[in-house]
C-alpha cells in the first residue's frame, strides 16, 4: 500500500506492506539508522521517533500508521536548533555513554519539553521512564534533562 | 606509579585530570556513530538462529527440505556442514559446537541458521525446518547437577580452549567443569575453639546484563579469508578463536569494531561469530545475524550461584577465620565459568586480616543458558554474603559495622592471595569516606537500613596491551589501540593520556574503533584494565613522540635539550617557539610526514593467574535503604560509592561510571533475576525481567573520587567502573539486614523481604 508522509520535513511517498513496523522502513530501506532495535515489546523506548511531535516506539507502530503524519528521526532533528541546546546539556552532563539509548532520549526530551511537561524532577521522571538506559544509571540524564527544564534535580 | 622517562621537563600539560567532553559526544547524539546493526556491506544477507525450543535433548532428525526451497532463501547452515573442521570453540574449555550436533543442551541452543534476502524471509525459513527432538532429563538446577546420578551435561574428555588462563584444566568430575581452591586447614580448629561463629548458606540469581545493543556480527569469507564486523570487547581473542575454529592463519582474519552499545562482559571473549562465519561461509555471500533480546539473554547470561560460608571471631570483634564453598551455575557451556569461579573464589575471604582461611568454588553444567562474565564478576557473587557475616559478628559483639571494618581490614602491602600482589589500596580510609558520604550518623526511624560493603576484586586480567601513537603533519594526533569503546569512555580518555604527554589540547587527538589488520594487539576490554594498560601503552608510544619533537627541536635551538619545554602544542625555549607542525615540516620537509610511537605492556613475570592480578579493584559503597513491612518493598534512598582510582584521568566520566554501576547493582539486588523452572527460562522477555528505570534512581547519591596516586596505570592510575556494583550489592543487603530483614536470597523481591518479615515474626512468637 501506498503511504504519503512527512518524513522530516520532506513530502515522501512509500510502498509498505500493511504488517510493516515503521522502525523497519526507517532502517532497512531508507537508512534512518539513528533510531535503534532493541527489546521489540515497547519497554525500552530505543526506536523512538517523533509522530505528530509525540514520541512513539516504532518497534511496534506501523509504518501504515503514518500516513498523513509527520514523522520526525534523529536525522532531521538534528538539523533543527532545538538539537542543539539538547545535545549539549546531554554532552555537558556526560548523560551518554555507549549512545544506543541518546537519539531516543534526545526526541523524548524534545517532545516532552515542547509540551511543557517538564516541571520537576517528578514530572522528569515520569517522562522519561519509557526510554531505559543501561549505561548512566539515569543520574546524569535527569541532571541534564532538569537543566533543560529548569528544574531542581536533587543529586 | 609508573614513571615514563621523557626527556625535557614535564609540565601538567592539564589534560589528565580534565573532566573533557566525550570525544564521542556528538556522533552519538547526532545518530551517526555507528554499531553492528547499522552495517550494510553490498550483497549482504540477513541471518536468522533456528534455536533449541527444549532443554535436553537428542536429535532425532531435522528436515530442511521446505526452508532451503522458499523464495529468498540462499543457505541453511546445520551440523552437517560442519565436518570438515573441528566445530567446538569456547575459550576456557572448547565445550561447544558452533550448531547443535546430535544434541541440544539448553533452551535457546543454536540447532541450524538460515541466510536470506531479508529478516523476514530467514525467520519464515526457520519456522519452517522441521525438527524431530527425543527428550532426555534435564538437569535443571544445582542441586540436581550435584545428585549423585545426575545425568551429565557433557560426557568425554575435557578440551581447554585458547584462552583459559587458569593453569592446567583438572578432569571434569561429573558436572563440576572447574573448581577453585585456596586457603588452608588450619581453618577448623580455629572454628572449634572461636567465641563467636555465625553461618549460612546463600542464594544469588541469575541475571541478563543487558546492553541495549543485543551481539551481532556482520560476516565475510572470500578469497581474502574471513572478515568481521562484530560486537567484540575482545577483537584479537575472538581474531584468534576463529581463525583456529576455521583453520586458517591469524592474519587471514579481520575483525572490525565499531561502536558497542554497552557490553559489561556480555560481548566479552566469543559469542555470535562462529556461527555467522559459518553461515557466511556456506552461503558464499556476507551475511548479517543481530540477536533479538530473547537470543542474547540465553547467548551469556551472569552465572547464579549458592554460597555456603562460615565466619569466626573473637567477642571483641576481631575476625579470625572464614571458610566458603560456592556452586556457580555455569549453563551448558563453560563460557567464562571458570574465570569466574576462581575470582569469587578469590573475592570470597574479604579483605580482612584473617589468621586462616578456606576456600573451595566450583563451577558446575546444568541445562540451562550459559554463564560469562558481567560487571564484577565473583565479587559480586560473594561480597555481600562475606559482609552480611561480618556485620552479624558486629551485631553479635556489639559493635558499629564502620568500627569493625576498621579493626580488621588489610591494610596496603598485606598478602590478599598467596603468591599474588599485596593490597594497593588504602581500604581503611575509603571505608570512612564512604560511612561520611552517606552520612552514617544522621539520625533515623526504624524502617531505614544502613550498609556499607568493602571488598576487592582481581582486575586487569593478563598485562598486554600494544599502541601506536601518530602525530600527522598537521600537528593532530592518531591514537591507534585496540581496546573497544562499548560506552565507558575508552576513546575520551586515551586521547587525553597522549595529549598529557604531547602537551596539547585532547580535542585534537583522535581514537578510532579496531580492525585488527592495523590496530596493534590488545588482550581485551574488560576487568576494568583499557585506562590501566591500554593507557599505559598509550602513555609510552606518546612519550617517543615528545622525544621526537624534543629531537626535532634541539635542531632549532642550540641548548640542552633540559631547557626546551613542550607547552600547548609548541616547543618552546627562551622567549621563542615552534609549533609541532613546524617542528615536523623542519624533520621532513614541506611535503609532510608523521611522527610515530610504538609501544606495549607486557608481564614482568610469566603473567600467570596466580602472580596477579594488575590491581585489586576496590569495591566499595554504602546505601540507605528503607523497607516497607507491610509490602516487603525495599527503596533505596541514598547510596555512596567510592571511586579509588589512583588518579581520575576524567573525573566526570569516573563518577559517571559509579553511577551506572550502582544502577545494574540495584537491579540485581531488588528485582532482576531469570527465572527458570525444568531448564525453561519463563522470562525471556524485557517486559517479564524488569531493569531498572529512571523511577528506580535513588534520591541521593554521591560518588567520592579517591586519587591516592597509588596505581600501576599512567599518571599512578587504576581502573574503576566495577568496583561499585559488587559493593553496592553488599551495601544494600547488609541495609536491610540493618533494618532486622534477615537475608539470604536475591534479589530482594516485595515478596522474598515480605516472607522473611512473616517468618522472623513467626519464630519471635
Ligand atoms: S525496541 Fe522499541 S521500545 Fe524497545
Ligand atoms: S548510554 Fe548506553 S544505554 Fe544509555
Amino acid at each position: 500500500m501506498r503511504v504519503h508522509l512527512t518524513l522530516n520535513g520532506r513530502p515522501t511517498e512509500l510502498d509498505v506492506a500493511p504488517s510493516d513496523l515503521l522502525l523497519d522502513v526507517l532502517r532497512d530501506r531508507l537508512g534512518l539508522t539513528g533510531g535503534k532495535r532493541s527489546c521489540d515489546v515497547q519497554v525500552c523506548g530505543a526506536c523512538t521517533v517523533l509522530v505528530d511531535g509525540g514520541p512513539v516506539s516504532s518497534c511496534t507502530y506501523l509504518a501504515a500508521e503514518a500516513h498523513g503524519r509527520q514523522v520526525m528521526t534523529i536525522e532531521g532533528f538534528r538539523e533543527t536548533p532545538a538539537f542543539d541546546q539538547i545535545a549539549d546539556a546531554f554532552a555537558r552532563h556526560a548523560a551518554l555513554q555507549c549512545g544506543f539509548c541518546t537519539t531516543a532520549l534526545v526526541l523524548t526530551t524534545h517532545a516532552l519539553l515542547e509540551e511543557g511537561e517538564l516541571t520537576d524532577e517528578a514530572s522528569i521522571r515520569h517522562g522519561l521512564s519509557g526510554n531505559l538506559c543501561r549505561c548512566t544509571g539515569y543520574r546524569a540524564i535527569l541532571e541534564a534533562v532538569a537543566d533543560l527544564a529548569g528544574a531542581e534535580a536533587s543529586a | 606509579m609508573t614513571v615514563i622517562d621523557v626527556k625535557g621537563p614535564t609540565v601538567g600539560a592539564g589534560q589528565v585530570g580534565r573532566s573533557m567532553r566525550r570525544v564521542d559526544a556528538d556522533e552519538k547524539l547526532r545518530g551517526e556513530a555507528q554499531y553492528v546493526g547499522d552495517i550494510v556491506i553490498p550483497g549482504m544477507l540477513h541471518g536468522k538462529v533456528l534455536r533449541s525450543p527444549v532443554p535436553r535433548a537428542r536429535i532425532v532428525s531435522m528436515d530442511t527440505a521446505a526452508a532451503a526451497t522458499m523464495p529468498g532463501v540462499v543457505a541453511i547452515l546445520t551440523g552437517d556442514d560442519l565436518l570438515d573442521i573441528d566445530p567446538f570453540w569456547g575459550h576456557a574449555i572448547k565445550d561447544r559446537p558452533i550448531v547443535a550436533i546430535g544434541m541440544v543442551r539448553f533452551v535457546g541452543e543454536p540447532v541450524a541458521a538460515v541466510a536470506a534476502v531479508d529478516e523476514t524471509t530467514a525467520e519464515a525459513a526457520v519456522k519452517a525446518i522441521v525438527v524431530e527432538y527425543e527428550d532426555l532429563p534435564v538437569v535443571g538446577t544445582l542441586d540436581e547437577a550435584l545428585a549423585p546420578d545426575a545425568p551429565l551435561v557433557h560426557d568425554g574428555p575435557t578440551r581447554p580452549g585458547l584462552f583459559h588462563g587458569l593453569g592446567t584444566l583438572p578432569e571434569r568430575d561429573g558436572n563440576v567443569c572447574y573448581r577453585y581452591r585456596i586457603g588452608t586447614d588450619e581453618v577448623d580448629p580455629i572454628f572449634e575453639t572461636a567465641e563467636v561463629v555465625v553461618e549460612g548458606t546463600y542464594e544469588f540469581p541469575g541475571v541478563y546484563q543487558y546492553a541495549m545493543e543485543t551481539h551481532g556480527v556482520v560476516a565475510q569469507v572470500d578469497g581474502t579469508g574471513i572478515t568481521l564486523w562484530a560486537t567484540c570487547q575482545h577483537p584479537f581473542l575472538v581474531r584468534a578463536e576463529i581463525a583456529a575454529l576455521f583453520d586458517v592463519p591469524l592474519g587471514k582474519v579481520r575483525i572490525h569494531v565499531p561502536y558497542l552499545g554497552g557490553g559489561f562482559g556480555s560481548k566479552s571473549y566469543t559469542k555470535m561469530e562462529p556461527i555467522t562465519v559459518a553461515l557466511a561461509r556456506k552461503a558464499g555471500r556476507p551475511v548479517r545475524i543481530v540477536n533479538r533480546v530473547d537470543e542474547s539473554m540465553v547467548t551469556t547470561r551472569r552465572h547464579n550461584a549458592r554460597t555456603w560460608m562460615r565466619t569466626a571471631a573473637t567477642s571483641d570483634g576481631r575476625l579470625l577465620a572464614r571458610e566458603a564453598r560456592v556452586w556457580f551455575d555455569t549453563g551448558a557451556y563453560a563460557d567464562n565459568g571458570p574465570r569466574v569461579t576462581a575470582t569469587g573464589g578469590d573475592a570470597a575471604p574479604g579483605p580482612y586480616r584473617w589468621s586462616a582461611m578456606r576456600v573451595d568454588a566450583l563451577c558446575v553444567y546444568t541445562n540451562t543458558a550459559p554463564s560469562g562474565s558481567y560487571r564484577a564478576f565473583g565479587a559480586s557473587h560473594l561480597q555481600w554474603v562475606g559482609e552480611l557475616q561480618v556485620d552479624e559478628v558486629a551485631r553479635t559483639v556489639g559493635m558499629d559495622p564502620v568500627e569493625i571494618r576498621r579493626l580488621n581490614l588489610a591494610r596496603p602491602g598485606d598478602e590478599v592471595r598467596r603468591g599474588g600482589k599485596p593490597l594497593d589500596a588504602d581500604l581503611v580510609g575509603d571505608v570512612e569516606k564512604v560511612a561520611d558520604a552517606l552520612g552514617w550518623d544522621r539520625p533515623r526511624d526504624a524502617d531505614t537500613g544502613r550498609g556499607l560493603s568493602v571488598g576487592l576484586l582481581a582486575a586487569g586480567a593478563h598485562p598486554v596491551s600494544s599502541a601506536v601513537v601518530r602525530m600527522e603533519t598537521d600537528g593532530d594526533v592518531v591514537v591507534l589501540v585496540g581496546s573497544t569503546e562499548m560506552g565507558q569512555g575508552q576513546r575520551t580518555a586515551m586521547a587525553q593520556i597522549a595529549a598529557e604527554v604531547l602537551a596539547m589540547p585532547a580535542e585534537r587527538v583522535r581514537c578510532q574503533g579496531t580492525d585488527t589488520r592495523f590496530t596493534p594487539y590488545d588482550r581485551s576490554t574488560g576487568a576494568s584494565r583499557s585506562t590501566t594498560l591500554a593507557g599505559l601503552a598509550v602513555q609510552k608510544a606518546a612519550a617517543e613522540v615528545r622525544e621526537d619533537l624534543l629531537d626535532i627541536a634541539a635542531l632549532v635551538w642550540p641548548h640542552p635539550v633540559a631547557s626546551i619545554e613542550l607547552r600547548d602544542g609548541a616547543a618552546r625555549c627562551g622567549g621563542e617557539s615552534r609549533t609541532y607542525p613546524e617542528l615536523i615540516a623542519r624533520r621532513f620537509g614541506l611535503s609532510g610526514g608523521q611522527l610515530t610511537g610504538e609501544a606495549d605492556v607486557h608481564p614482568q613475570g610469566t603473567g600467570s593467574y596466580a602472580e596477579g592480578p594488575v590491581f585489586w579493584e576496590v569495591c566499595i559503597a554504602a546505601a540507605e535503604v528503607h523497607v516497607d513491612r507491610a509490602t516487603g518493598q525495599v527503596t533505596v534512598r541514598r547510596t555512596a560509592t567510592i571511586a579509588d582510582v589512583g588518579k581520575a584521568i576524567n573525573p566526570q566520566l569516573v563518577e559517571r561510571q559509579d553511577e551506572g554501576a550502582t544502577m545494574q547493582g540495584i537491579g540485581n539486588a531488588l528485582f532482576e533475576e531469570m527465572v527458570y523452572a525444568d531448564g525453561i527460562l519463563l522470562n525471556d522477555n524485557l517486559l517479564e525481567y524488569r531493569v531498572p528505570t529512571i523511577e528506580d534512581l535513588p534520591a541521593h547519591s554521591t560518588c567520592v573520587i579517591v586519587e591516592n596516586g597509588d596505581g600501576p596505570g599512567p599518571f599512578g592510575a587504576k581502573g574503576c567502573g566495577e568496583g561499585a556494583f559488587a559493593g553496592i550489592i553488599g551495601a544494600i543487603a547488609t541495609a536491610v539486614a540493618d533494618a532486622g530483614v534477615p537475608v539470604r536470597e536475591l534479589p530482594l523481591t516485595p515478596e522474598r523481604v515480605w516472607r522473611s518479615i512473616q517468618e522472623m515474626q513467626e519464630d519471635h512468637r
